[in-house]
């Protein structure tokens, strides 16, 4: 079978990218190595759409931020993803560092950045009560805004395969190689012919990139720690706080997310393993130190989780967008770092159009927008749970007790299209589990549910990757 | 909508001794809530024996001592629901709840008696650096693979935490065949019984090290090993004595936390000490009418005392609905030296109660020191006790003779003192 | 001779009892708090005795697993093969809490028996 387009890579770019090119006459096929959908430096991230001041002016990321901060309200709603406009405000704590929100108010307008403006530290207070109340000035722009990555990438993903873009989920690309005028993709479940392919494959982008390009790219892993906190405090901040960037981004930022938590993070650190998101005693304690210095009385208490995520950065600092120089219908959506998550919109409409224009493709008439909604039962009121129920009784029965997950949601994640197939894909696309109790009551039933809807035994059961099991045997079995 | 005299939310041991005692005291409109498929709470998957030695004076396993009450809810033709999630309480006493069969359910109460028990800590909360992988279970998720379902989690285990589940689990991992490692534990002492920690770790020569944590969690899919370390007096952990322990599944037992999520959303006080509700001598909340007790009122180490508080709240509760309470008034109860929490925190002034207990932990471990109880500054007990222990709750008396002795008394201040 | 090490389980104290044994006979207990320590180096020393606990398969009930003890405790060196005898076993159901689920298991006089009431499954 000959495609016409392989993406390698299904995190948010790679999905998006794949939900764009399914808008043309194109046969598509999605490769993933990991399991699920958003596994790598997509799903460990602040979740934050910028508004576009920090990219230098004229960078491709200061281009792809502006145009994906537009573009994102209108995707997320015909995508039905958690989208919040919740505005964003950079600290400055004495009359010096005000100097530097300065130059940033200049690089945002030189970006086309739209209502920034400079909040003197009533107004700020006024609008923030909890901050630290030295801060002297502030950056706000009303543009910001957070959004739920997986939600983004699942729902992306989702319209892609309902407009038949093939998912193939645990294939790994070891080699390219050209074979008259198609690539052949080498993975660990066999051979992929295409016509052209697209590399979204994230961290491994150059990875990919150097196994068929003489343009030799490198990605150095930058790791980022965060700690999630508990809805209880999620609005202990309405807007993101940002501190101002330095040499290693953005900074540590405050943020509620868009499902309703707080976050705090991420620190910045090289690392040569392109797979260590492991935390850190040291920079656990410089996120919270750090967060502290914009919002002092951050409860640690509620403190649900730590977790850490890689950006994937090139060494020259900017996206590398489009046709490999060296090679022909070779596409690259490399070095997508912070504000990748706001660009994807962008980067995806942009890719899409440079593949459908090599292959001279036509645009698709019976492309479908719409995916079945997903019900979020918690935040239904009364009324609309009993309606709920007298469709479907699944809906009686609550299996996480934090997140009030239903049977109902956690079966439809399953059976849905790239329906969940482990407890952490259930998790990511229901929450059962992700709450205080952190899936200690829920996780066995989640497994049981899984291993009777997926026809398998509870030992086969996975938590994410493929060794990832939770049972080893039965009782007795090693006596 | 339904009308009850008193809704109990949870059928564990709370829920159910609450319920008989309610029935006993002359309601019989009960209606108890019960989230799981079957009453009798944590106590089905806690098959180690143990339990009722105060109650029953004999040793039964946790699905016979949940089996007695059990037993008697179904004689007594109390009514239940299982598998049906109460999902918010109100300040006027409605119960929302749900289950498969009848959907959103609103019921009117006259009275609520609170006993949706405790949860685990989970990792999160402590903060382990390293990866996430699986085969990190808290204790009680374990105890119900392994004594529900009859899996078995791993070959080679390591605990964090010596509290009792975490100890109980050490010995049945063992049993079914399973390596137990080692069982770390922060403090310089375990928050376990010492009869825990001679039969299920000793016994088995599981070693216990104390003043010990995990500082790293090791392996990217499953979990392949911990960094075990030594900590300093501040609970620092000591990079020199960091070593790499194999394993295949870490087990944690770092504390319950009561279920107090509806107790806030009904805008009922909490003790931020218990993290459960403010009780009185009645087990009566902040709002008149609701009662709590059992584990989610604090957290206990004996089911036998869980049952016994839970028959006070039951009873009053059938008082509450009968207007038979007679006084309102109260004295505060104070936490002193060295006490963390008492539980209640008032003390109901009621001539006819001959005698109040009053449950309290320690905040360390005191050796040779007297507990004193003091009505307004003046000494009415003085008791020396060997050892006192934060992982065992003491209890004493307040008499109500001594309170009729006091006209003016104000507050009741229970304490540790040297001599 | 010799010298043994107990961790009394009478109260949180724990006292480190020291046994000298000789020729199974206890010539001396120390380090005892109360008279409590030395009732318990008696009997840890002369028989010691434990309850075993454990969870077998249920056929056609409605629970797949029921819990068992054995009645009274049984000698601590026995516990393994208590274990070695439950591997493979199964239980039909209905099972109620006391039925004998295995008569004197591995030669200790003792019986295992249900801790658990499993009905039979309705289908």
């Amino acid at each position: 079978m000959m495609y016409d387009v392989i993406v390698i890579g299904a995190g948010v770019i790679g999905a998006n990218i794949a939900r764009e090119l399914a808008k043309y006459e194109l046969n598509i096929m999605v490769l993933e190595k990991n399991l699920d959908v958003c596994e790598g430096t997509s799903k460990a991230n602040s979740g934050i759409v910028h508004s576009g001041y920090d990219a230098k002016p004229g960078s491709l990321k200061a281009k792809y931020n502006v145009i994906g901060n537009v573009l994102m309200e209108d995707l997320c709603k015909e995508l039905v993803v958690p989208f919040k406009r919740n505005g964003s405000l950079v600290l400055a704590f004495s009359e010096s560092e005000s100097a530097t929100l300065k130059k940033l108010l200049d690089q945002g307008h030189k970006n086309k950045v739209k209502g920034l403006a400079i909040l003197e530290k009533e107004a700020i207070i006024a609008k923030e009560p909890n901050i630290n109340k030295n801060v002297y000035q502030a950056l706000y722009a009303p543009s910001g805004g957070i959004v739920d990555p997986f939600e983004l990438t699942l729902a992306s993903a989702e319209v892609a395969f309902l407009n038949d873009v093939s998912f193939q989920f645990g294939t790994r690309v070891t080699h390219i190689y050209r074979e008259d005028d198609a690539f052949m993709v080498v993975t660990n479940r066999g051979e992929y012919k295409s016509r052209t392919i697209v590399n979204a494959a994230g961290v491994f982008a150059d990875d990919i990139n150097n196994l068929i390009s003489d343009t030799k790219y490198r990605i150095l892993p930058r790791k980022g720690e965060y700690c999630l906190f508990d809805k209880q405090i999620g609005d202990l901040v309405t807007s993101t706080i940002f501190q101002l960037p330095t040499k290693e981004g953005k900074g540590v930022l405050v943020t509620p997310t868009a499902e309703g938590n707080l976050l705090i993070g991420p620190n910045s650190e090289f690392v040569d393993d392109k797979n260590d998101t492991s935390t850190s005693e040291e920079g656990i304690r410089e996120v919270i130190r750090r967060a502290k210095q914009s919002v002092d009385n951050i409860p640690m208490p509620f403190v649900i989780t730590a977790f850490a995520g890689l950006r994937a950065t090139e060494k020259n600092e900017d996206f590398v967008i489009g046709e490999a120089d060296d090679v022909p219908g070779f596409f690259n959506a490399l070095g997508i770092e912070s504000p990748g998550l706001t660009a994807a919109p962008a980067i995806a409409i942009e890719i899409a159009h440079m593949v459908a224009q090599k292959l001279e493709a036509k645009q698709s008439d019976n492309y479908i927008i719409k995916r079945n909604k997903t019900v979020h039962f918690e935040s239904l009121s009364i009324k609309e749970k009993q309606e709920l129920f007298l469709k479907d009784k699944n809906y009686g029965k609550i299996i996480c007790r934090c997140e009030l997950v239903t049977l109902a949601e956690i079966l439809d994640s399953i059976k849905r299209p790239l329906g969940a197939k482990t407890v952490d894909g259930v998790k990511r696309r229901t929450r059962a589990g992700s709450g205080r109790c952190q899936g200690g009551f829920c996780s066995p039933k989640i497994v049981e549910i899984l291993a009777k809807e997926l026809g398998k035994d509870l030992r086969e059961i996975l938590k994410s990757s493929e060794k990832s099991t939770y049972l080893i045997g039965l009782d007795k079995d090693l006596l | 909508m339904d009308n009850r005299d008193i809704v109990i939310i949870g059928g564990g041991p709370a829920g159910l001794a609450a319920a008989i005692s309610a029935y006993h005291a002359g309601v019989s409109d009960i209606l108890i809530l019960e989230r799981e498929n079957s009453l009798g709470g944590i106590l089905n998957q806690c098959i180690h024996n143990g339990f009722g030695l105060h109650k029953f004076k004999e040793e039964l396993t946790g699905p016979e001592y949940a089996e007695r009450y059990v037993d008697q809810v179904h004689e007594l033709n109390i009514e239940y629901k299982l598998e049906t999630m109460v999902i918010d309480i109100t300040e006027d006493k409605h119960v929302i709840a749900m289950n498969e069969i009848e959907g959103v359910i609103d019921i009117k109460a006259k009275t609520i008696i609170l006993a949706m028990g405790c949860r685990e800590r989970p990792r999160g909360a402590l903060n382990i650096p390293g990866n996430r992988p699986s085969g990190i279970f808290t204790a009680g998720t374990a105890q119900k693979y392994v004594n529900i379902d009859g899996y078995l989690p791993g070959r080679e285990v390591v605990i964090l935490g010596s509290g009792d589940i975490g100890l109980i689990m050490a010995r049945r991992l063992t049993l079914e065949g399973a390596k137990v490692k080692m069982v770390c534990e922060i403090l310089p002492y375990s928050g376990g019984l010492k009869r825990n920690i001679v039969q299920c770790l000793d016994d088995y020569d599981i070693p216990l090290r104390l003043s010990h944590t995990i500082t790293k969690i090791h392996g990217k899919e499953r979990i392949e090993a911990v960094t075990v370390a030594k900590v300093d007096e501040f609970l620092k952990p000591i990079k020199e004595t960091e070593e790499y322990v194999t394993c295949d599944t870490l087990l944690l037992s770092v504390g319950l936390i009561p279920e107090n999520e509806l107790t806030r959303k009904a805008g009922i006080t909490i003790n931020p000490k218990t993290q459960g509700p403010i009780v009185d001598s009645n087990l009566e909340t902040s709002i008149p009418g609701v009662y709590a007790c059992g584990n989610v009122l604090h957290v206990h180490d004996l089911v036998d005392y869980v049952s016994d508080e839970a028959s006070i709240a039951g009873q009053k509760a059938a008082m509450f609905v009968k207007n038979s309470l007679i006084s309102d008034d109260k004295f505060a109860v104070i936490a002193g030296k060295g006490v963390r929490y008492t539980v209640p925190s008032w003390i109901i002034d009621d001539s006819s109660i001959a005698m109040s207990i009053i449950r309290f932990r320690v905040d360390g471990v005191y050796k040779d020191h007297f507990v004193t109880i003091k009505l307004d500054n003046e000494k009415a007990y003085h008791k020396q006790k060997r050892i006192l222990t934060p992982g065992e709750m003491e209890q004493v008396m307040i008499l109500r003779k001594w309170i009729d002795a006091k006209p003016e008394l104000k507050t009741i201040e229970i304490l540790l003192e040297e001599d | 001779m010799e010298k043994r090490q107990l961790t009394c389980i009478n109260c949180p104290l724990g006292c480190q009892l020291e046994v000298v044994i000789d020729k199974g006979e206890i010539v001396s207990i120390e380090n005892y708090g109360c008279q409590r320590g030395i009732e318990y180096a008696k009997k840890e020393i002369a028989n010691p005795k434990r309850t075993v606990t454990s969870i077998l398969p249920v056929i056609g009930g409605e629970l797949p697993m029921v819990s068992v003890k054995t009645r009274t405790d049984i000698p601590k060196d026995k516990i393994s093969e208590c274990m070695h005898c439950l591997k493979d076993l199964k239980v039909g159901a209905p099972v109620k809490i006391g039925d004998v689920i295995v008569k004197n298991i591995g030669n200790t006089g003792v019986d295992i028996i249900a801790t658990k009431k499993v009905d039979k499954k309705n289908d």
